[in-house]
């Protein structure tokens, strides 16, 4: 067996001697220029005047370019054509590019870009989710989706809350910034890009050169990290660079410094949440009402689809019998926010989780017993808010099995102890289940290609169509070859995704990059696969299987290399390309009804932690997950998945905190003043466990897709500070995401009635 | 006329004239073409251009991981350079290298160099305590889970046999004072003090965690420098009749180990100041002489009745370290005049200091603060308390000093005392913390530290170890 083993990242080795090769680290050609972009340094102004005669004659300069310079189309939106590459008369955040400098050095690029000399009109410049509505600034109309008759059943409801709470975005933070490099050649453009979509890129760029798709080949090796944010951000610098190097015919490259790229990328969608709950006196749900305000930035980018997504999560692991969910896309003069790992799932998680702790404050009881009254049936067909059938949940014995193993209840009762003896340092403790639903809710999206060459050695070579951020995606598909061909991993080569070897790919995002190319690679092998056991049976007579690198016919063994060999001979070609398609999804967003996902990916967290009453500092002290990776590809990537996924989504509603001035600068545009999770902040005890259990779907050898949602376990965290605050007071703690260490103090000292 | 001469990866380097503020990151990367050190930041934050410089520190040669992104050529000369294509040798990986393969440590890869570099130099040094070791070294992908596994495995495994003898080449680089391309690279302080008072509109650069921001970031360009890392005399650390002298050159990291075992509060909050590739660059000259209101040494400093001595040419003068600050960004300091060393009276180990921030590792302080009290008789005698954070220049707390004073220690006298803040300071709002947030976080701190001294102390990272 290839597939269910923890075989370590294919590029392990090359990471940890410095030579695995980035976008910024390939030797180039020496004419190579090197671009950095000029920006607004207003929220929202008409430009009235661009004087670029400094940077022109600024050392090194060799060109500089203004929207009136570009060829064809100047848009590097991911949707709705709405974001110019250079700025057309008007900005709208602080840090849109509106002009670029091509020098003989990156260095040299990033000084003369510093130099332009602009004078705004200022216009009004909306900022906050309360500015947007006050101007009725959004994106498109407000969006429902609902079931049952949730203003009734609230009514009804023996008892009710309602509450309301900011929940903060997020800066990727992947370690590798932005990066292309376009080299032009013979009319064409071979672009090497640090994206998690080069599809997008190759019609972004020929869009811009005004050729057609099969003019513009796109090669992405590895990404240092994305996230989400290299779904669609590294558009204009991919841009950037092919339409330079075609206006001078040499080679173009562009890296965003990290201050740079902070400050022009788009981030985690800040959500606030309003909410009302209906229920019974155990806690169960009878109505929930959400509002969701969703601050998308300046540009749409992929707003609307992670909005869609928050409602789509704003259940979670719940059935809610009577639901409404009302989303507004609010539009800002920030950074046009973006995917990022979860895709505002995450954010709708949120809101119903604090929902159960608040209930469980309400009715005085362990937010756990709250929960467990309103898990999805197991075996059961509850309809979503949406009007799927969950079919698949595990929750409850999944939460089951980790309260126990975590020792749950006996810890809460210490806890309380501990905090009735401990004037300062008060304890929390939370379980949080997620639940995340698998499928790009754009249908079409659901589709992947592969292309495996099997040469006459019997070594394998594949491409696929999504690429390798460092999940350890080119390790599962070889997995998946390898399994097919019953060969050992290192017989299987991966190289670059390039949109020369597997054409119309979607972004690899959404959790989907093994469950689709896995899916479609299997199908490649197995065609390669068909035809080499035809020929074997033709030329050997008897049974075909194949293991250990072996092939067995009957009684006659050969090594996998000598059946390919002797293919080759037989003429039968060794080549083969493999497709899928999701099966069994259907969605109408507008309606809000449909089965937008396959199925659904479980997990729970239990995190303890303590906090100061003194200074809000505070700890997480202990950690322990049950992941539902399905029937796991690779137990150690998918640990690692959760692991990380669990500490981001602790350092997103935590540490995290992105600010603005009232000018609308972002001030935590570094990582001196954005703090992302460091080693230390990894809880002490930290126990990641696989549930053990296999996709009810028909998925890649029934795994399940394992990159968004241990993100979302994160919450744990949150709300186990929210518990500890709790012991500061009576009423329910009311702290908005990111519980950074003064906002806990601010709440405890709420709290305990010394408001500030 | 100069050359810079180095180890790079074992193999003697010399550089004729360099551009003498050009940082070690580029040169590696776009002149070496060794691009296994990442550029992650640009600004000495994240760890992902980790280098490892060993030199002889008091006779013995010692491994330091350093941020190569704001580090410059010349503080080079004489040492060994180790990057992470320097520490496997034909296919055979460095024990750490092969520990965070097998234990899935990398993902993504691009923080990988940075953290095999940091693990590389502790395991030179035989250092386990890992948090520490790589909170200079951010990871976005991992959650640290396993490379935290991979540090503990690699660390029973012996060191390989050494490639090369680094301890005997570097005797061998060893000179005297330079000139390169504009910057003067002393190594008698004698001739230093001279030329600064000659040329006393030089900048100043000793481990350049700052100014190296200032290239990297501002893109400032500095045409007359002076490089102090080389000046011996200035790293000395002695112990004097009443107390202890550290040379303005002593590292973080070497003030730290001083402070351990004299003031445990100090050493504690030292361990959380930058990270280990800061600390083994910055020096603690540098950050009271840069005159940063939110730097983290002058508030202990200050609390412990520091003073410190100038010298401009052959004149010295002293002062107490409370003194030198007159306001943002204006220190006391004559054109020429240097600092020269700082001195800490010998005393009982009552000083507390803590550090709030977002983050307790490498982040820059919301407040810092420093309390001193001395109680004799049960009456306060003596009180000194200085914050960082909470002023235009680190200062101490007047008002809440003159409410302790000749009062009884006890309750009552604090909580009064812990009023008298909002006389004292009237803090700003930026990206760390809010003005309210700053104020009522001194007040408790004095607080905490009256509970310390009762042995109540209630601290988050204490619990950790429970």
């Amino acid at each position: 067996m290839s597939v269910h083993k923890s075989v370590p990242h294919d590029s392990g080795p090359a990471h940890v001697t410095g030579t695995a090769r980035y976008v910024d680290d390939m030797p180039l050609p020496a004419n190579t220029v090197h671009l950095a972009f000029g920006l607004s340094q207003n929220a929202h102004a008409d430009l009235a005047s661009v004087d670029l005669d400094a940077v022109r004659t600024a050392k090194g300069v060799i060109a500089v370019l203004t929207a009136d310079d570009l060829p064809f189309e100047n848009d590097v939106s991911p949707s709705i054509h709405d974001e110019p590459l250079l700025a057309t008369g008007v900005v709208h955040y602080i840090g849109q590019p509106i002009f670029l400098v091509v020098a003989d050095s990156h260095l040299n690029a990033r000084k003369a870009a510093r130099l332009g000399k602009i004078e705004y009109i200022e216009k009004p410049v909306l900022l906050t989710i309360d500015d947007a509505i006050k101007a009725d600034s959004r994106f498109e109309k407000p969006l429902e989706f609902s079931i049952g008759n949730p203003a009734k059943a609230f009514e009804n409801a023996p008892r009710q809350i309602s509450g309301q709470f900011e929940i903060g975005g997020q800066e990727h933070f992947y370690l590798e910034g932005q990066a292309s490099f376009a080299l032009p050649s013979e009319g064409d453009m071979l672009v090497h890009s640090s994206t998690q979509h080069p599809t997008e890129i190759q019609h972004k760029v020929a869009a811009a050169l005004g050729v057609p798709y099969n003019a513009v080949r796109v090669e992405t090796r590895r990404m240092g990290g994305g996230f989400g944010g290299k779904e669609s951000q590294g558009n204009a610098l991919a841009v950037s660079c092919a339409v330079v190097a075609q206006m001078l015919q040499r080679p173009a490259k562009m890296r965003y410094d990290r201050d740079d790229d902070m400050i022009i990328t788009g981030k985690r969608h800040e959500f606030r949440i309003a909410y009302r709950a209906g229920f019974d006196d155990a806690g169960k749900l009878q109505s929930v009402i959400f509002e969701h305000h969703v601050r998308c930035g300046w540009a749409l980018d992929l707003s609307i689809p992670v909005g869609d997504r928050a409602m789509l999560h704003a259940d979670n692991a719940y059935y809610l019998p009577n639901a409404k969910i009302l989303s507004h896309r609010m539009r800002t003069n920030t950074q046009s926010n973006t995917a990022y790992r979860g895709f505002g799932g995450p954010q709708g998680i949120v809101g119903v989780e604090r929902v159960m702790d608040h209930i469980a404050h309400d009715l005085g009881v362990d937010p756990l017993e709250v929960r467990k009254v309103n898990f999805y049936q197991t075996g059961g067909d509850q309809k979503t808010p949406y009007h799927m059938d969950v079919t698949d949940s595990i929750s409850a014995e999944l939460v089951a099995a980790l309260a126990a193993s975590s020792d749950y209840i006996k810890r809460r009762a210490e806890i309380a102890e501990y905090n009735a003896k401990n004037p300062v340092l008060k304890r929390g403790i939370a379980l949080t289940p997620v639940k995340f639903g698998i499928s790009f809710t754009l249908t079409h999206l659901n589709q992947a290609g592969a292309l495996v060459h099997v040469y006459s050695d019997g070594s394998v070579h594949l491409n696929h169509g999504g690429t390798e951020m460092g999940q350890g995606l080119n390790t599962k598909i070889a997995q998946v070859a390898a399994e097919v061909f019953g060969l050992d991993v290192s017989a299987i080569k991966i190289t670059a995704t390039d949109t020369g070897k597997v054409p119309n790919t979607s972004a690899t995002a959404a959790s989907s990059g093994s469950d689709l190319n896995g899916m479609a690679c299997k199908a490649a092998c197995e065609t390669i696969k068909e035809r080499l056991v035809e020929f074997a049976k033709k030329k050997w007579e008897g049974e075909v299987s194949f293991a250990g690198g072996n092939v067995t016919i009957d009684d006659k063994t050969m090594t996998f290399g000598d059946l390919a060999g002797a293919a080759y001979v037989g003429r039968i070609q060794l080549s083969a390309t493999g497709f899928y398609k999701t099966p069994k999804i259907k969605w109408d967003r507008m309606a809000g009804k449909g089965r937008p996902f396959l199925y659904f990916s479980y997990g729970a967290a239990v995190t303890e932690c303590v906090i100061d009453t003194l200074t809000g500092e505070n700890r997480i002290l202990r950690t322990d997950i049950l992941h539902d990776a399905g029937r796991s590809l690779n137990p150690a990537l998918d640990i690692g998945q959760i692991e990380g996924g669990y500490v981001q989504g602790a350092g997103w509603l935590t540490m995290e905190e992105l600010v603005w001035n009232d000018k609308g600068s972002l001030l935590s545009h570094a990582p001196s003043t954005y703090k992302i999770p460091a080693c230390s902040d990894t809880p002490e005890i930290f126990n990641v466990a696989l549930w053990d259990g296999e996709n009810s779907e028909n998925t890649i050898y029934r795994s399940k897709a394992v990159g968004e949602p241990p993100f979302s376990l994160g919450i744990s965290a949150y709300l186990a500070l929210s518990h500890a605050i709790a012991a500061c007071g009576d009423s329910y703690p009311d702290i908005d995401a990111p519980a950074t260490c003064e906002r806990i103090l601010q709440a405890a000292d709420k709290l305990s009635g010394n408001p500030w | 006329m100069g050359d810079i001469r180095f180890l790079l990866n074992g193999e003697q380097v010399t550089l004729q004239n360099p551009d003498p503020t050009a940082s070690v990151l580029d040169w590696l990367r776009e002149s070496k073409h060794l691009t296994g050190t990442k550029e992650g930041c640009n600004e000495g934050d994240c760890g992902a251009c980790s280098v490892s410089l060993a030199a002889i520190e008091d006779g013995q040669l010692t491994h330091r991981a350093v941020n190569a992104c704001i580090l410059f050529l010349p503080h080079l000369h004489g040492k060994s350079l180790t990057t992470v294509e320097g520490i496997s040798k034909d296919g055979v990986l460095h024990p750490v290298q092969s520990a965070m393969v097998e234990h899935h440590g990398s993902q993504c890869g691009f923080c990988t160099p940075g953290i095999v570099i940091s693990l590389y130099a502790a395991h030179r040094e035989g250092r386990q305590d890992n948090d520490n070791v790589l909170a200079g070294n951010l990871c976005r992908c991992t959650g640290y889970a396993p490379i935290q596994r991979a540090a503990k495995a690699a660390a029973s495994v012996p060191q390989p046999e050494m490639f090369f003898d680094e301890a005997e080449a570097l005797l061998a680089l060893q000179n005297g004072d330079e000139n390169i391309n504009g910057a003067y690279i002393p190594t008698d302080l004698d001739n230093f003090a001279s030329w600064y008072a000659d040329n006393p509109d030089a900048t100043l650069i000793a481990g350049a965690t700052d100014i190296g921001l200032q290239v990297t970031k501002a893109l400032r360009e500095f045409p007359d420098v002076a490089f102090l890392h080389r000046l011996d005399a200035l790293k000395t650390i002695i112990q004097e009749k009443n107390g202890l002298r550290i040379g303005a050159g002593v590292t973080v990291a070497q003030f730290r180990g001083a402070m351990i075992g004299k003031h445990s509060d100090f050493a504690e909050m030292l361990r959380r100041y930058g990270s280990v590739q800061v600390r083994n660059s910055g020096t603690i000259g540098g950050n009271i002489a840069n005159g940063s209101p939110i730097g983290d040494g002058p508030p202990p400093l200050i609390a412990l009745g520091a003073s410190i001595t100038l010298r401009r040419a052959g004149k010295r003068r002293s002062m107490l370290l409370e003194d030198f600050y007159i306001s943002y960004g204006k220190q006391d300091r004559e054109p020429g005049e240097f600092l020269e060393s700082i001195f800490i009276p010998d005393q009982p180990d009552t000083v507390g200091v803590y550090k709030i921030s977002k983050r307790f590792d490498q982040d820059i302080s919301a407040v810092c603060g420093a309390f001193n009290i001395t109680v004799e008789n049960n009456i306060i005698t003596d009180a000194r308390i200085a914050f960082g954070g909470m002023a235009a220049t680190p200062k101490r707390a007047n008002a809440v000093e003159a409410a302790l004073i000749g009062q009884p220690w006890r309750e009552a006298t604090i909580k009064a005392a812990m009023q008298q803040f909002t006389n004292d300071f009237t803090p700003l709002t930026d990206v760390r913390a809010s003005a309210e947030y700053r104020m009522k976080i001194v007040q408790n701190l004095l607080w905490r530290y009256w509970l310390s001294r009762n042995d109540q102390s209630a601290n988050v990272l204490a619990e950790m170890a429970k």
